[in-house]
């Protein structure tokens, strides 16, 4: 028997989230006074491996830190590399890169609001069991995930690790007739996107609003997905150059990712959907910024648990993104700019759809890899979904263990944590004891 | 029809399902598609919907384990049963199979090869046990699909 003043919720193997990890909780005399997000896969070294290798390999190397978000990875590794040699994209080349890294949006956050995360609002196990008692609902986060993984295929090869991306551009540039069939694909699905927001819009939303100081990349004029400067709530605004400034990493014993916090900051930052929409919703395309005030969003979302209504919106902006890359595209001259091999240190940051991932390498004349730097998503968010449990429990302190665990699930699922991505990081434990 | 081959290659034993269709490239008629699959669902579904046959190979963990052990599990429209498993991506074949039921897209025979794994952990090459059953079953794959076709 447990007493309610005393104890600890303990949840092993977290399901419905990006890798292994687990929680733990430890609450005495109905105080929460720990809660551990720890994190037990095994450091991946990945940053020990890249160095000897050559400038042009990172982008392959490093797509398969992820399965979710490979062109993050990608987009990441060839825009610090081409800054380490000088180089910067524009024109096709440009936009079909934002149009890959639009198909992977779409494909994972489809992923993450029908299969992972709606279920815990309609009071569903899974998704099979809502697919048992939704089934068009279902089907059509399966659509939608299926328009982003067209993308990905149309313009990376394949949609898991595409093999079509290189540093400064592409292999093989699609003609523009190949798009079209793809153009056809992304108007069918704009209308179940819209159809999502709606959808999740109506959902009960606890009561919660998070603090945390947001941090986004930001491109006045567009919403930013793979390219921007880096700015927060707080005022902080600066450039890939300095995010290792402003972005301190820490050690911490219970887990095998890292913690991150703002230089002279006290408390944790978030990044991911709520600080982007946060800091940069004046420019979401026109149909998501009707979404989002059709769904009952203002020019900020605070609440974790409304994240699902912002990753709808975006798969909306996605869409609209994508589609107007499309019916603008023109072929470019060739399929990549030739980048020389120069020595320098090159810095990239994008939007992954968990938030941002920073990469940072230093290559030498003959273009070898001497040092690599990779800050992904969900180590950025550690500290802050930690600082948000601890509130969470303590408002709810009342439940059983059974239904605070499963609460206390919900909410970390609010984050799309991928834990594969931030090990170098599910189990819940509450001990009130 | 379908042959699909669930696995990673990077991870030891897991690249059975990708070794098994990469032995079967030349060896099955046109009207048969090969696959390698993450074995996410959505994509799973998205393979076999609407296919007469699918057959799936993957690796699976067993405890105590016979490396290389088959096993042979065969779903003709009776019920499933879609058991719960976390895998690294939180969906399993399982969960793939039980939302196929739920959607009405399970392929009209549905096939799975499962062969018991020693060793997950990363790297490429499969443990001898497990390389030594590709060829027996390459053969019980092409032999579904030859009965089926």
């Amino acid at each position: 028997m447990t007493h309610r003043g005393d104890r600890t919720l303990q949840a092993k193997g977290l399901a419905r989230v990006e890798g292994e990890g687990s929680m733990y909780v430890r609450v005495s005399d109905g105080l929460v006074e720990e809660v551990r997000l720890d994190i037990y896969e095994p450091p991946r070294f990945f940053e020990a491996f890249l160095a000897g290798r050559s400038y042009t390999e990172p982008p392959d190397i490093t797509a398969r830190i992820c399965g979710i978000c490979p062109v993050a990875y990608q987009t990441s590794a060839c825009q610090a590399i081409e800054d380490a040699c000088g180089v910067r994209l524009d024109g096709a080349l440009a936009d079909l890169r934002r149009l890959l890294y639009c198909g992977e949006w779409i494909g994972s956050h489809a992923l993450h609001i029908y299969m992972l995360h709606a279920p815990d609002f309609l009071g569903y196990p899974g998704v099979v069991e809502m697919a048992r008692d939704h089934r068009e609902i279902v089907e059509r986060g399966l659509a939608l995930r299926r328009a982003g993984n067209a993308i990905m295929e149309q313009l990376g090869g394949r949609s898991v690790h595409p093999v079509n991306v290189r540093v400064g551009g592409f292999y093989r540039v699609p003609a523009a007739s190949e798009l079209a069939p793809l153009a056809a694909l992304l108007r069918d699905a704009l209308e179940g996107a819209l159809d999502t927001v709606q959808w999740v819009s109506e959902f009960d939303f606890p009561d919660f609003t998070c603090d945390h100081e947001l941090l986004s990349l930001q491109q006045p004029g567009s919403y930013p997905i793979e390219r921007g400067a880096l700015v927060s709530t707080g005022g902080l605004a600066f450039g890939a150059a300095d995010f290792e400034q402003h972005v301190i990493e820490e050690q911490v014993p219970h887990s095998t990712a890292l913690h991150a916090r703002l230089a002279g900051h006290d408390g944790p930052y978030l990044t991911g959907p709520l600080a982007r929409y946060t800091l940069n919703s004046q420019w979401l395309t026109p149909l998501a910024t009707e979404a989002a005030r059709g769904a009952g969003l203002g020019s900020q979302c605070r609440n974790p648990f409304r994240s699902i209504v912002v990753r709808a919106v975006e798969v909306v902006c996605a869409i609209e993104e994508a589609l107007a890359i499309m019916d603008a595209y023109q072929p470019p001259d060739q399929p990549f700019v030739p980048l020389a091999a120069r020595a320098g240190r090159g810095y990239g940051v994008s939007e992954a759809p968990r938030g941002i991932l920073y990469h940072r390498y230093d290559l030498d004349a003959d273009g070898i890899v001497r040092a690599a730097r990779i800050v992904p998503p969900t180590s950025q968010n550690q500290a802050a979904i930690q600082d948000d449990l601890r509130g969470f429990v303590q408002a709810r302190i009342e439940l059983d263990d059974e239904a605070l665990t499963a609460q206390c699930e919900q909410a970390i699922r609010n984050y799309d944590p991928c834990i594969s991505c931030a090990t170098h990081f599910l189990h819940l434990a509450v001990d009130r004891a | 029809m379908v042959i699909i081959g669930v696995g990673n290659e990077f991870r030891r034993d897991d690249g059975i399902g990708p070794e098994v269709v990469a032995r079967l490239r030349d060896q099955v008629p046109a009207t048969v598609e090969l696959l390698v699959s993450d074995g996410e669902p959505a994509r799973l579904i998205e393979a076999w919907s609407g296919a007469k046959l699918a057959v799936v190979v993957d690796a699976v963990r067993a405890d105590p384990a016979v490396p290389g052990r088959l096993h042979r599990l065969v779903l003709d429209g009776a019920g499933v049963p879609a058991p719960h498993q976390v895998s690294s991506h939180g969906l399993s074949l399982g969960d793939a199979v039980g939302l196929a039921q739920a959607l009405g897209r399970l392929p009209d025979r549905l096939i799975v090869h499962a062969v018991e794994a020693a060793d997950l952990g990363t790297g490429p090459g499969l443990s001898p046990a497990v390389a030594a059953a590709a060829g027996p079953l390459a053969a019980a794959v092409l032999a579904d699909v030859t009965v089926t076709g």
